[in-house]
């Protein structure tokens, strides 16, 4: 039914402008106004805080129904559980109260700024300092990629507090994009997600409350990388979806289009690849929900079946992206038909919350027992 | 006030390609098991319409009721979550294959048990429809029948409808209790929430039977139908093609506004 209602809703209200969204390179407005009047647009926020409640898997099914007609839209609630999970994880209550009410009424969107020009992969390496002014912090440095900045009203940031202890000296802070000092780059010329604001976070003296830190001096790192635990398996869905559209739209032209006097579909060579593409989509599905369950119950091994959904899902989303350009030939390579865009897409999921490399990184770091 | 929405499990248009084969039953009555299925469209104006006028008053109770196969419980739950209050599923091998009489007969026993103020439903189905349902239920019911309703206001012992018939506009006025068909031009139904997908499963799905309603199982079903169907035909969907004559320019101004109007350039 979750799915049945959020396909239905995301054909009728997000794929008539995803095309338009990629080709003018603008905010997907429509998806989040559709998203949040039937309360989409954050599910995962716990029911105390005015949200949906949504468990993992449920928002794993809303984000990939979204990607399966626009990547770029499915970043609206994969971002906003992406940005306010620190808060969920670690926060104490009035701060919870305090950010995620707006976000699960629909009135703010929440950003996560970890990456910095000098630190990508090697997050810990941020620059970003946090210093402590009587009952406050000033925060100066620069945040680079950072989805959905500039629309969102509230982020995430990690930020230096003891340069000494290195990870352990890392805490997180909400900001406010209102908050003076707060600034935004121009956004990134990006070759896919293109309806996704990329923009780099200039934090120059902002001063926010001590009350503003999220859990305790020198956690925050910690807490940055819980969050993609559970979010890496949210960049799966989001592949899972990219692929499903691709997968759907190819089945569908196969039976129409007609060489040698029959529909290709008729070709073996045709039906093979289908049969694999449907093959790796379901095999990275059943990672992906498997993963879902894990960061729903918190099992101890999240850390390697997140990384394991977001790298297996991703690598599968490129493969079956790109044969679904191959099924539909030259077509295929043109922007009349929308799998070129979904293979654009794709190619992010392979990149951010860890490229694909870290993510083999971290499951090396955590095989199972 | 008690609001009773009749609802109707159909295939599923854009799910599967109808009209091939498969679609229809060795008896040839429409193969629901076989076809992906929803709630017919015109019944989720109906749902909507009830929300809307809940919406207006504190005191609105509403419950969805279904005659049809087992898995026509999927679209009780799809009525739930849009936000129907209860439903009624009334379930019986007996009544495969019941034509509009029976099933007219069905639904005025499960809405009579029911008790209710105002009966809504879609104005046909979108699988085999003749539109007479909401009629025929309401000469049961003994209640005055509103159909074809384009607005509904609801008064404290009246209901109002406004039909638009083309060539004029008709407004009509029926005591309660009543029974109201309404058109797509009442409002488009909204997706549900997701709080309240969530919800509907803890809403009350209670399933009758012929015997609950005392209706005997040889006065309904295929056997007892006054309709018979011989055979079915599939035709070539064929679109009427669009001829542009005239003069150069002018033909190209029309078929230019004809693309505009369909929203196709
Ligand atoms: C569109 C977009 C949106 C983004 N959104 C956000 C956001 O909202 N918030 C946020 O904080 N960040 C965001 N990011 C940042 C993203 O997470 C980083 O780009 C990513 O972590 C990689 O960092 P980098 O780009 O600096 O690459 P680098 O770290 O410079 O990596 C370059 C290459 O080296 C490889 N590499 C690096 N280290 C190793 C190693 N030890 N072993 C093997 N290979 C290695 C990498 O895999 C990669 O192939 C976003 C990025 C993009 C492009």
């Amino acid at each position: 039914m979750l799915r049945d209602t959020v396909r239905a809703l995301a054909e009728a209200k997000i794929a008539p402008f995803a095309a338009e969204v990629d080709e003018q390179g603008r905010f997907p407005q429509e998806a989040l106004d559709a998203l949040t009047a039937a309360d989409l647009h954050a599910v995962h926020i716990p029911e105390q805080y005015g949200g949906a409640g949504a468990d993992a898997l449920a928002t794993v099914i809303v984000i990939e129904e979204v990607a399966r007609v626009c990547a770029s839209s499915s970043l609206i609630p994969a971002v906003n559980k992406l940005g306010s999970l620190p808060l969920v994880l670690s926060a104490s209550e009035d701060l919870k109260k305090q950010y995620l009410s707006p976000v699960a009424r629909g009135e703010a969107m929440f950003s996560y700024c970890l990456s910095e020009p000098e630190a990508g992969s090697d997050a810990a390496s941020m620059k970003t300092r946090a210093v402590r002014d009587g009952d406050d912090y000033v925060l100066n440095g620069v945040k680079r990629w950072i989805t959905n900045a500039g629309v969102s009203d509230y982020y995430t940031v990690m930020a230096v507090t003891d340069p000494e202890k290195r990870s352990k000296g890392i805490s997180a802070f909400v900001v406010e994009k209102s908050d003076e000092g707060v600034s935004f780059g121009a956004p990134e010329k990006k070759l896919g997600i293109k309806g996704s604001p990329t923009r780099e976070v200039y934090l120059d003296n902002v001063r926010i409350p001590a009350s503003r830190m999220i859990g305790d001096e020198g956690t925050g790192f910690a807490t940055a990388m819980a969050t993609l635990d559970h979010t890496r398996v949210t960049i799966a869905a989001q592949a899972l979806g990219i692929a499903q559209g691709a997968l759907d739209y190819a089945k569908g032209y196969v039976q129409e289009r007609k060489q040698f006097g029959k529909a290709i579909a008729d070709f073996q060579g045709i039906q093979f690849m289908l049969a694999d593409m449907a093959m790796k989509l379901e095999a990275a599905r059943a990672l992906t929900y498997q993963a879902a369950a894990k960061s729903e119950r918190g099992d101890n091994d999240l850390t390697f079946f997140g990384a394991a959904a977001k790298c297996y899902a991703s690598d599968v989303a490129m493969e079956v992206t790109i044969d679904a350009i191959q099924l539909l030939g030259g077509y295929g390579y043109t922007r009349d038909y929308p799998v070129e865009r979904m293979m654009r897409d794709a190619k992010i999921t392979q990149i951010y919350e860890g490229t694909n490399q870290v993510q083999r990184i971290v499951m090396a770091r955590n095989l199972p027992k | 006030m008690k609001l009773v929405v009749l609802v109707k499990h159909v295939p599923d248009e854009a799910a599967d390609r109808l009209f091939t084969a498969g679609v229809f039953a060795a008896d040839l009555t429409v193969d629901r098991d076989g076809l992906s299925c929803r709630l017919s469209e015109p019944d989720e104006y109906a749902v909507e319409q009830a929300m809307r006028i809940a919406r207006r008053r504190m005191d609105v109770q509403i419950c969805v009721v279904t005659m049809g196969p087992a898995g026509a419980v999927r679209t009780l739950a799809r009525a739930l979550a849009l936000g129907a209050d209860e439903a009624v599923h009334v379930l019986d091998d007996a009544l495969h294959g019941s034509d509009a009489q029976a099933t007219s007969r069905v639904l005025a026993a499960a809405v009579e048990r029911l008790g209710f103020d105002l009966v809504l439903c879609g104005t046909a189905s979108t699988d085999s429809g003749m539109s007479v349902v909401p009629a025929m239920v309401a000469e049961r019911l003994g209640v005055p029948a509103a159909c074809e309703a384009d607005t509904v206001w609801v008064g404290e012992d009246e209901v109002m409808v406004r039909r638009d018939e083309g060539t004029a506009v008709v407004d009509v006025a029926v005591g309660m209790p009543a029974v109201v068909s309404v058109t797509d031009r009442i409002g488009e139904p909204r997706y549900p929430a997701f709080r309240s997908i969530v919800e509907a499963r803890q809403k009350t799905l209670r399933t009758w039977s012929l015997k609950d309603l005392r209706i005997p199982a040889a006065e309904v079903g295929l056997g007892a139908s006054a309709t018979v169907v011989r055979s079915v035909t599939p035709c070539a969907e064929q679109r009427p093609a669009l001829l542009v004559e005239g003069e150069a320019r002018g033909a190209a101004a029309r078929l230019a506004a004809y693309l505009t109007e369909h929203q196709l350039i």
